[in-house]
């Protein structure tokens, strides 16, 4: 199944600057909240450093915390000779329109980089938001685990309430090296006409840890990406873990795919998809060359009342000795446990969303607990909608 | 408590209940025994109100109320309580959670009521997320003793379930039939307090060990016949098996029905 395209002639990728923002707190209250959704904490207290990109430019970025480097990626290019080891080097700026566009024309992005040994342990967050009608924008990120560091980052990409007809192209690139561990979290607030097409790729050396962690709760106009993780190094361990919910409207196209290129490396990929009416396709690929190398991967569907979704799984393996397994499904709530729920005093409406909520539940993603409840918040407002 | 007026009951196009007739008053536990296939699950999910099981003909009422078609929902929340013999996994919901909200608006101490059944250890795991046959059967006494129904439904309450674990079991049953009067009322007190009614499907009889039962009768191809002291009927199944029923039923118009069906 091919991908959708996005006309970028539509968006206008010059001339929307934006000021310097000291305090994210200053925030007005509707972007505050855009923010909130995005997991964004404009209080910046549980955060060892804060950066936020608005429109075309770098508006905010502040590391409160020793050994961690957080910088403009249009900063990071100039104060290390434009990053020859890491820039462009997990994707191609040739690979796609978008690629080539953000290659172009860069308005930014974040530079994320936990030295050596750092253990940085409250979550460095970062936030790509769009606010004004027509505006395309292309940012760049770069985000390096040096040698056994630890590191969490929330990036929440969002548009501003009211902002019509926007498109985000944002390249990511991932750099975990020895025995680093890196947790990142996107959350995405897009608006019903928002175009987004991320390109992320990252790469895994020896006994490194790369937990990518995904949420869609609200719609989007058109989405599709598909990161790609390469365990170059023995031991190293990958793992996407995916909530999507498309109501009316969205079209969604996500997949997730990790390349076992080492031995003794594991990868896990985990999507929960619901639809209430739009169209989610979702990809998972685990490509194993190397023994032994495990792979997982798991994609469940629900449709709730209308919708399309389609799971594409591929397991591909090029040795003997590989273990990879696949679990897909896509269906309907099942009856029967609806009944069991309602065996004890729910009703109908009760034990679906009941049912819902547990099926999108974020617990395995070990996000911090006042994030996750901003997380089950939303799942519960849901409810609210026509969704259930 | 519990009235069944000549209960005729579908699953599909197969009629399954035949005409059941059953009256349990409150504080009664009642024992249903019968081979498989007899019909006596389709009695339980229809109380219940499983929409699977169609009622073609006759009338359920609770505790007054015709509730013959009446949701699920609404049944459980009158106090029909049932310990589902094989329910399902649902994943991403803790068994604690759903503990409580067995409770409703009721404040319950989910951690005290847990180590009575010694089932603490589960509440942060997925409702039936690979429990065992023991785990089951505790964890759905669990929800029921949250849920403090007044006619509780068990169906072989003993299945799958190792010999330590039925002792509990057992004793839980019996403490959610006889609720839990202190030591020093008499027996007549406690049968005055006590207004919860039991319908229980048994096998093997090891329950009896444990609850105070005071019918029993045995289903057979979706008749109700036999009514007699549970111990003697399973003396009696267990010496005989259930064939004697036929002879039973020898009486009954339907018998011609039954040897045609076998």
């Amino acid at each position: 199944m091919a991908f959708k395209n996005v006309d970028l002639s539509r968006y206008s990728f010059e001339g929307a600057q934006a000021d310097a923002i000291t305090d994210l707190s200053t925030l007005d209250e509707f972007d505050r909240k855009r923010l909130l959704y995005a997991g964004i904490d404009v209080n910046t207290k549980e955060r060892s450093g804060s950066f936020m990109h608005m429109n075309h430019s770098g508006v905010h970025c502040k590391s409160t915390q020793e050994g961690l480097e957080l910088l403009d990626i249009k900063q990071a290019l100039k104060l290390y000779d434009g990053l020859p080891q890491y820039f462009w080097k997990m994707v191609d700026p040739n690979r796609d329109e978008y690629t080539r566009a953000a290659a172009e024309h860069l308005h930014g992005g974040y530079f994320i980089r936990a030295r050596k040994g750092a253990k940085i342990e409250a979550p460095v967050q970062s936030c790509l938001f769009i606010k004004g009608n027509g505006v395309g924008q292309n940012v760049h990120n770069v985000v390096i685990v040096e040698e056994g560091a630890e590191m969490h980052i929330i990036t929440g990409c969002a548009t501003a309430h009211g902002t019509r007809e926007a498109a985000h192209l944002g390249i990511s690139e991932f750099f975990v090296h020895k025995g680093g561990k890196l947790t990142f979290t996107m959350i995405h607030n897009w608006g019903e006409d928002t175009a987004v097409r991320p390109r992320s790729a990252g790469m895994l050396e020896e006994d490194a840890v790369l937990v990518n962690n995904y949420v869609l709760l609200k719609p989007v106009k058109d989405l599709q990406m598909y990161p790609t993780l390469t365990l170059a190094g023995r031991g190293s361990v990958a793992r996407f873990n995916s909530v999507i919910v498309a109501p009316d409207g969205s079209y969604v196209d996500t997949g997730n795919r990790i390349l076992l290129n080492a031995p003794d490396t594991r990868g896990e990929i985990i999507a929960r998809t619901l639809t209430t009416g739009g169209t989610i396709i979702n990809r998972g690929h685990i490509g194993a060359y190397q023994v032994p190398a495990r792979g997982h991967l798991e994609c469940k569907g629900l449709i709730l009342g209308s919708g399309v979704i389609h799971a594409i799984p591929e397991l591909e393996g090029t040795v003997d000795g590989v273990e990879l397994s696949h679990e897909a499904a896509v269906g309907k709530i099942a009856q029967e446990e609806i009944e069991y729920l309602m065996a004890r005093g729910l009703d109908e409406d009760e034990a679906t969303s009941t049912i819902v909520r547990g099926f999108l539940n974020v617990d395995i993603m070990g996000l911090p607990r006042e994030l996750e409840q901003a997380v089950e918040d939303q799942i519960n407002q849901l409810d609210a909608g026509d969704a259930m | 408590m519990l009235e069944i007026r000549d209960l005729h009951v579908c699953i599909g196009d197969v009629e399954v209940l035949k005409g059941i007739d059953l009256k349990i008053e409150a504080g009664e536990t009642f024992i249903l025994f019968g081979p498989n296939g007899s019909g006596k699950t389709t009695l339980l999910m229809t109380l219940m109100g499983f929409a699977n099981y169609t009622v073609t003909q006759g009338q359920i009422l609770f505790k007054g109320q015709d509730i013959t078609h009446a949701p699920m929902y609404e049944r459980a929340r009158l106090g029909i309580g049932m310990s589902f013999q094989r329910p399902p996994t649902i994943h991403g919901l803790k068994t604690g959670h759903l503990v409580k909200m067995c409770a409703r608006e009721r404040e319950v101490d989910v951690e005290d009521l847990a180590r009575k059944v010694n089932f603490d250890r589960f509440l942060e795991r997925d409702v039936n997320a690979g429990f065992s046959g023991g785990e089951i059967k505790r964890s759905e006494m669990l929800q029921l003793m949250a849920q403090r129904p007044d006619l509780v439904l068990f169906d072989e309450p003993e299945s799958g379930v190792d010999l330590e674990n039925m002792a509990l079991i057992g004793q839980t049953a019996r403490q959610l039939l006889d609720g839990m009067p202190p030591a020093s009322c008499s027996m007549k007190q406690q049968k005055a307090r006590c207004k919860t009614s039991g319908l229980i499907i048994t096998h093997t009889g090891y329950i009896l060990e444990y609850v105070n039962a005071d019918r029993g009768q045995v289903m057979y191809d979706g008749h109700l016949c036999c009514e007699a002291r549970p111990r003697d009927i399973l003396d009696h199944v267990s010496k005989y098996g259930y064939q004697e029923c036929l002879r039973c039923l020898d009486s009954d118009a339907t018998l011609g029905q039954i040897k045609e069906a076998l």
